[in-house]
Formats: C-alpha cells, sequence, structure tokens
C-alpha cells in the first residue's frame, strides 16, 4: 500500500514529538505560557535572520543575473546617453554595497522601494496583488482540506474496502496530475463549454464577493487536488497507525464503539502528521500560485513576480522573494503553534 | 458530499449572467500589459498600444494604411529646403483634466522628449530640431538643423505624443492626454479601463462609451477568453495554430495582417566566417522561406528578402534576390573554404516564432552542411545583454517591431557589425530627402543593397493574426505603428 514512509511517520508520532525535542531537555513540562513564549522568541529570531540571509542571497543573484532593467525599459532603438539618463534616474549607477543597504534601510523603516517598471510603490502593488493570492491560497487550502480529511479517515476505517480504493484512485492521479493542467481542463469544460465561469481575469473585490469568489473558485480547486491528493494519503495512513496503536485496541476492548473511538481517539492524535504535511504545503500553495494565476490569468503575486522578472524590475523581485519567504517561515511557525493546541498532552504537561 | 452541496449552491449563486443592452462596451484583449501609460518615457510596445490614438494624440496621425494624416495639426506647410515647418493646430481642443490645448503644449512635450534628462526611447527623431518657435497659441514652427524626411511620420508616433506641462510628470500612472477616450482605471495585472472623453474635440465619430485592455499572456487562456466571449477582440492573437479555427468560425473575424516586425537571423558580420559575403548569400540560398512560416508560424506571415515592411508604401519584394537553392549554397560554402562543413551557433529567444524558427533554420543549414547550434536565450534580459550589447554571438533570430527602421543596418555600434558606406550614404541622403518619391527611390535602392549583400538572414514579417467577434467595425487588420486605434470603432448591432 502506497502512503507516506513509515520512518516519517515514526518521526513524527507523539512519542517523540517535535515541539519537545526543539526545547532543551529541562525545559520539557514547564508551563503552556512559558513555553509558548520561548517557542514565539525562538522563531521570531530565527525569522529575521533567515530573512536576512533571504535578502543576501537574492541580491547576490539579481547582481550576477544578465540583463540591464534601462535597457530593457527604452528598448532597441535607445541612444547610449538616455540609456545612462534612466540608470541614474533609477539609482542604478550606484555601487552594489549602497544600493543592498539602501534596500535594507528602506524595509527597515516600511519602505519597499519603487517598481522600475511600474513607477509605483511596491507596498501598494503587493497589496492589490495580496488581494488575490491570499485569498486564492485560503481557498486552496480550505478546499484541500475538506477534502482530504475526511476521504483519508474513510479510507482507514475500511482499509482494502471499496471507499479506500477509490480513495487511493484518486490520490494516484491527483498526485500525477499537475495543476496548471487541470486548470486548462476547468477552463475548456467549465467556461469554454458550459460557460459557468470567466475563463480567466479577476474582477477585483470592488465587483462584488459573488463574481470575484466565482473567478477564485476553479483555480483554488485547480491549485487544491493535487495538495488534497497527498493530504488524504497522509491522513490514510497516519489513520492506520494510529488504528493499530495499543490504546486504541484497549479502548475496543473496553467497548467503546467504532464510531466514537476514530472520532476521540484516532482522528485526533492522527492529525498531528497530517498537521506537519499541511504545513510544508502551504509553500506549495504559494508557490503553485504562479503557475495557476498564469493559466487563469490572475493578477496576483506570483504573476507579478513572474513579470518583474522578465522585466528585470528589480526592486520588486527582491522584495516579493522576502515577503514569500517570511511568509513560509511565518506559516512554519505557526503549524508549531498548532501542535501545541491539537496536542492536550502538551498543554497539561504543567 | 456536504462539501459538494455547498460547491453547488455557490455555483449557482454566482452564475448570474447580466441582460445585454445595445452594446457601446469594447473588451480587447492583449498578451503583455504595458509597464506603464506613458508612451514618451520607455519603448514597450504595449505601451503604445493602450494609448496611441486613445488616450495621447500628436500633431498628426499614421492611418491604417501607414499614411501621415492631420491630427491635432489640421495643416502644415514646409519651407521648400525641408528646414521650417509651420503646424496650424485645432481649435477647442482640450485636455482630459480641462485645461486647454495650445501651441505652448506643444513646444513643452517637444523639449521635454528631447531634454539630455529625457528618458525618450526614440530620441533620435527629435535629434534635427534646431528651434521651436510658438508665434500664437495656434501656430508652432518648427525649424531643423537639417532636413528631415521622415520627419511627419516621426510625430506621429508614441513617441511624440502632446502632453501637457501640468500633468506630463505622472502620466505613466494616470494619463492625461487630449484623445477621445479618458483613462479610468488600471487594475495591475489584469486590465485598463477607459471611458469616453466628453469634450473631445471630434465627438461625434466616437461611438464606444468604454473600452477595456485586458492583458491575457497565455496563448490558451487568449482562446478560452475569446472563445467564453470574456473577451470581445484579440488585435494580435499568440496562437497561430488555433488562428485557422477561427477563421472558419462565423461568429468571429479573423484577419491576418502584417505588423511592422520584420524576423531576421542576424548575423555578426565582423566576425568569421560571416565576414565573407559568400558565406551569407549560402546561408540564405539554404532557407526555405516557405517551409519555414508554416512551422514557425502555421503559415502566417509575408515572406521577405530585405528589411522593410510591406505595409510601407515603398516597400519593393525582393524575396527572389537569393533565392532558395541548395545546390548553389553548397557551392558557395566550397568556394568560400567550407566544403568540409562549418559549426556555428544561433542565439534564440524563447518567443515560439523565434524558437521554432531556429530549430527549422537548423534542419534547413544541415542540407548544406553547416551545422547549427541552438542556444536559448532569454529575451529580453539575456538577449540585450549579450548579444544586442557585448555582440557575442554567431547567428540571431529576432523580430524588429519599430516602423521604418532600415536604418538600423546603417549604424556603427549595432548588434549586426555591418559595415557598408554606400548604404550608410544612401541612408544618409534618404533621411535628408523631403520629396517623397525620390527618398522612397533610395529606400528602394537600400532594399536593394540589403537583399543582396545578406547582412542578416530576411525571413518574415510578423503577422498580425486579428481575432474579433463579428459584429465589431473598425478595427485595423494590418499595423503600420504599433497602436489599437479605437477612435472609429463600433458594434453593428
Amino acid at each position: 500500500m502506497a502512503g507516506t514512509s513509515p520512518a516519517m511517520t515514526e518521526r513524527l508520532h507523539w512519542v517523540d514529538h517535535p515541539l519537545t525535542a526543539l526545547l532543551p531537555t529541562r525545559e520539557r513540562g514547564t508551563g503552556q505560557p512559558e513555553l509558548m513564549l520561548r517557542l514565539i522568541l525562538s522563531r521570531l529570531i530565527s525569522l529575521v535572520v533567515t530573512l536576512l540571509f533571504v535578502s543576501l542571497a537574492i541580491f547576490l543573484i539579481l547582481e550576477v543575473l544578465p540583463g540591464d532593467p534601462a535597457a530593457i525599459m527604452l528598448g532597441t532603438a535607445a541612444r547610449e546617453d538616455t540609456l545612462a539618463a534612466l540608470r541614474q534616474e533609477l539609482g542604478l549607477d550606484r555601487p552594489a554595497l549602497l544600493r543592498y543597504l539602501q534596500w535594507i534601510g528602506g524595509i527597515l523603516q516600511g519602505d519597499l522601494g519603487t517598481s522600475i517598471t511600474y513607477k509605483m510603490p511596491v507596498s501598494t502593488l503587493v497589496a492589490e496583488r495580496m488581494n488575490v493570492t491570499l485569498p486564492l491560497s485560503l481557498l486552496a487550502i480550505l478546499i484541500s482540506t475538506a477534502l482530504a480529511l475526511p476521504l483519508g479517515v474513510a479510507a482507514a476505517a475500511r482499509r482494502d474496502g471499496p471507499v479506500d480504493r477509490a480513495v487511493l484512485v484518486f490520490s494516484q492521479l491527483g498526485v500525477a496530475v499537475p495543476n496548471f493542467w487541470i486548470g486548462l481542463l476547468f477552463i475548456l469544460f467549465f467556461s469554454t463549454w458550459l460557460g459557468w465561469f470567466p475563463a480567466g481575469g479577476f474582477p477585483g473585490w470592488n465587483a462584488g464577493i459573488g463574481p470575484a469568489l466565482q473567478a477564485l473558485l476553479l483555480p483554488a480547486v485547480a491549485l487544491a487536488l493535487p495538495q488534497a491528493a497527498v493530504l488524504t494519503r497522509v491522513t490514510r495512513s497516519a489513520t492506520l497507525e494510529v488504528i493499530g496503536a495499543d490504546f486504541v485496541r484497549t479502548a475496543r476492548a473496553k467497548g467503546v464503539d467504532k464510531g466514537s473511538t476514530l472520532r476521540r481517539h484516532v482522528v485526533p492524535n492522527a492529525l498531528i502528521p497530517v498537521t506537519t504535511i499541511l504545513g510544508l504545503q502551504l509553500s506549495f500553495f504559494f508557490g503553485g500560485a504562479i503557475l495557476v494565476e498564469n493559466v487563469f490569468n490572475l493578477p496576483g503575486l506570483g504573476r507579478l513576480a513572474y513579470q518583474a522578472l522578465n522585466q528585470r524590475d528589480l526592486v520588486v523581485i527582491k522584495d516579493i522573494v522576502l515577503i514569500f519567504s517570511g511568509l513560509v517561515i511565518v506559516v512554519n511557525f505557526i503549524v508549531d503553534v498548532g501542535y501545541a493546541i491539537l496536542d492536550p498532552r502538551l498543554r497539561s504537561r504543567a | 458530499m456536504t462539501k459538494r452541496l455547498l460547491t453547488a449552491a455557490l455555483l449557482l449563486s454566482v452564475s448570474v449572467i447580466p441582460a445585454f443592452a445595445a452594446k457601446t462596451s469594447l473588451v480587447v484583449g492583449m498578451p503583455i500589459e504595458p509597464p506603464g501609460l506613458d508612451p514618451t518615457v520607455a519603448a514597450p510596445v504595449a505601451i503604445r498600444e493602450v494609448t496611441l490614438a486613445n488616450l495621447y494624440e500628436g500633431l498628426v496621425r499614421i492611418d491604417r494604411n501607414g499614411k501621415v494624416q492631420p491630427l491635432l495639426a489640421k495643416s502644415w506647410e514646409v519651407s521648400p529646403d525641408g528646414l521650417t515647418y509651420t503646424f496650424r493646430l485645432q481649435d477647442g481642443v482640450k485636455f482630459h483634466d480641462g485645461t486647454a490645448f495650445d501651441s505652448a503644449d506643444v513646444k513643452f512635450a517637444f523639449d521635454r522628449a528631447r531634454d539630455p534628462k529625457s528618458t525618450n526611447a526614440q530620441k533620435q527623431i527629435f535629434a534635427p530640431i534646431d528651434t521651436i518657435e510658438t508665434p500664437d497659441p495656434a501656430t508652432v514652427v518648427i525649424k531643423l538643423k537639417n532636413p528631415s524626411g521622415n520627419f511627419l511620420t516621426y510625430l506621429g508616433w508614441g513617441d511624440a505624443v502632446i502632453v501637457a506641462p501640468e500633468t506630463a510628470a505622472s502620466n505613466a500612472a494616470n494619463p492625461v492626454g487630449t484623445g477621445p477616450f479618458k483613462f479610468k482605471s488600471w487594475t495591475r495585472g489584469d486590465r485598463v479601463e477607459l471611458t469616453k472623453n466628453p469634450d473631445y474635440w471630434q465627438k461625434d465619430k466616437v461611438k464606444l462609451d468604454t473600452v477595456t485592455f485586458r492583458f491575457i499572456s497565455d496563448a490558451q487562456a487568449q482562446v478560452a477568453a475569446l472563445r467564453a466571449g470574456d473577451v470581445d477582440a484579440f488585435p494580435n492573437l499568440g496562437a497561430p495554430e488555433l488562428f485557422a479555427e477561427f477563421q472558419k468560425d462565423s461568429r468571429f473575424k479573423a484577419v491576418a495582417g502584417n505588423t511592422e516586425g520584420e524576423t531576421v537571423a542576424g548575423m555578426n558580420n565582423a566576425k568569421k566566417p560571416f565576414d565573407d559575403v559568400r558565406v551569407r548569400r549560402a546561408l540564405m540560398h539554404a532557407i526555405d522561406r516557405k517551409t519555414l512560416i508554416e512551422g514557425a508560424y502555421s503559415g502566417f506571415g509575408t515572406p521577405i528578402g530585405s528589411f522593410f515592411s510591406p505595409n510601407h508604401p515603398a516597400y519593393v519584394d525582393m524575396t527572389g534576390a537569393v533565392p532558395y537553392d541548395v545546390e548553389k549554397a553548397k557551392a558557395l560554402l566550397k568556394e568560400a573554404g567550407h566544403g568540409n562543413g562549418l559549426s556555428i551557433t544561433i542565439k534564440a529567444p524563447q518567443m515560439a516564432y523565434a524558437s521554432r524558427s531556429a530549430e527549422l533554420i537548423s534542419a534547413m543549414l544541415a542540407e548544406v552542411g553547416v551545422e547549427l547550434k541552438i542556444v536559448p536565450t532569454e529575451f529580453p534580459a539575456k538577449w540585450i545583454e549579450e548579444v544586442f550589447k557585448n555582440k557575442d554571438y554567431d547567428v540571431t533570430i529576432v523580430s524588429h517591431t519599430e516602423p521604418l527602421d532600415i536604418d538600423i543596418f546603417a549604424r556603427d555600434s549595432y548588434y549586426f557589425n555591418y559595415k557598408n558606406d554606400t548604404f550608410k550614404q544612401l541612408i544618409a541622403d534618404a533621411a535628408k530627402t523631403t520629396d517623397e518619391k525620390a527618398r522612397f527611390e533610395k529606400y528602394a535602392q537600400a532594399q536593394k543593397i540589403l537583399a543582396e549583400d545578406v547582412p542578416a538572414l530576411f525571413l518574415f514579417q510578423l503577422p498580425k493574426l486579428g481575432v474579433w467577434n463579428a459584429k465589431v467595425k473598425g478595427l485595423w487588420e494590418n499595423s503600420p505603428i504599433p497602436v489599437n486605434d479605437v477612435t472609429e470603432v463600433s458594434w453593428t448591432e
């Protein structure tokens, strides 16, 4: 049977919980508020350090990447003096170190800089695009979780039964088919053929919640399905593992019926590895958004990143990579906190 | 199951289609979003395709046949020596912010464009200007340092539109011009919306109330948007392989016209073996343009034998000068000392037409014993850096989309590394010739020189594959300059 490798689920099992492993041995078992505070503090420090490294890396990569933004803006007919005038206007003639420090200094003051191509503040651009990418990703996560959890548990509850087999087929297909292709099929079927949805584009939230959600639903499903397939498998194997545990047998032997055992004993324990995978998937949702946004022509952060890279809008690329990195780190942090909430043993340890 | 029901309920609640009224709105699809809305500070074609003729107007306009027509200037006189242009301006013209248009705005716009700090992408078109005088609000007198035969044509380009001193600096984000439409909004990454200008000086011509430009980069998504009716017109469809289907579909009008884009495989003329005209001619003889166009652009696109647009009245068909002839190619290569074969590279950008052409050219050259290795080169960033700036290449392929740009072969620093004094002199003479007939004659000679000297492999004119709703009238079939002029576009119902 396919599923996550035994080694992986083993590592994530409650006995050897990753959260407790993170802390120095003597700290285990302290009260929850202090524990949470320490966790948040250490994560904040790692967030800042990681972002600094990311900022340096992206800056250096863009330095060696061929391509002069001024030449791209002015095309092949531009004269040398015109190019020089634009480079000066954009500040590209300043030394690299100075440009790096100015960038970081600006960010610390809340100024993301001005886009080279759009000639407007990057913060405004990013805020506009977040209005698309964030709802899209959240919707996809909702859909993915809402599909995967019931399917995975149902499949595990009757191993090798018809539901299990159907789930297996779904997850195999979902893992194999890339989201942009699902997107294209959806457009063909639901937009071109049935005419139920727009074939792409985004009317903006000003057009009302209905039209905006209508524009986001197909892409969100296309984004969600492959991840739902992965999550279904993880849920199924995690549930199976807990079903086989001693305490479940004990519960059944004590006369607890099958449904209650599943609800009260199996699922809460199985959720821990599932949460880990969900956390990892969040970064895939942001990454996948680049492809799906292009197929559905959604003005999101992914499209902005792609466009900025083509135009060598260095200011925008740098900021977006930093924002994506920050998001992934923040999401991982939330997942870690999520463990504490899902696992009552951690809360009661005081 | 509950989830499915919820989804179904959501579908039903949101798929209400608004009722149709008589149509006065138009949605135009474009493959690339403009990086700003000021054509006087940056080169991208997409800026002109949204703004020129719709938001901004020049002293003159270029019509759908490539001819110069009056616009903000209702008439003009050129002195016999070709040095003094006197323009009489239209009365009652207002900018979108309500300020009146007069000769001071013309002077401001041109002075701004030729300022040392200006980032106008076509600054050389203003280079001949000596002085700009404004004897009265309705007259502009421009004196040139030397005659400029194409001066009037240039004034119809996006780089020479008239902007107002009060608003010029913010035009990239909030454009203010004198055109038939006003800027309404720009949802970056998705669309630009324009509304009718109620104070337009020739408002009787304008039939549309709103025009929306939507940006859809993926070719499949473009087709889907047209079929789903999300977009009424795609003046330049990116999917040639699906164009024929639109031609068969009576709901659409599908027209294959010409752009100003000469697709050429430029050679590094300073580098061996391309410094030898026999080698260049041999490579040209080895290319079957018909097959190339079939493979690279589904058969759409006019074969060219030199570097001039078939849209232009001075165009001469030179495809017969160095025709497809494998035997002749082999003989010439042997004569040049490459009888045992030749191994060269082509830096090919990622655009479908370029990478497909490179593959076909590679196969065709293999027939005459030349091995052509394809080096994928990202456009524009890497291509501009390596090929255009550093001239580090053997052969490359790209479409040159500027109108009337044959003079690039006369520029010393241009990436072809081509030096031909006779040609250079001819282009310089043509630029100074104000008499149209004499100038066109010189352009004809120049086309002939290039066709025979083959500084680049002349392949085909990039087609303009326009698809629009069959009820839409007035869109251009060719694009003699990059523009989507919707001033007189209307719906037939």
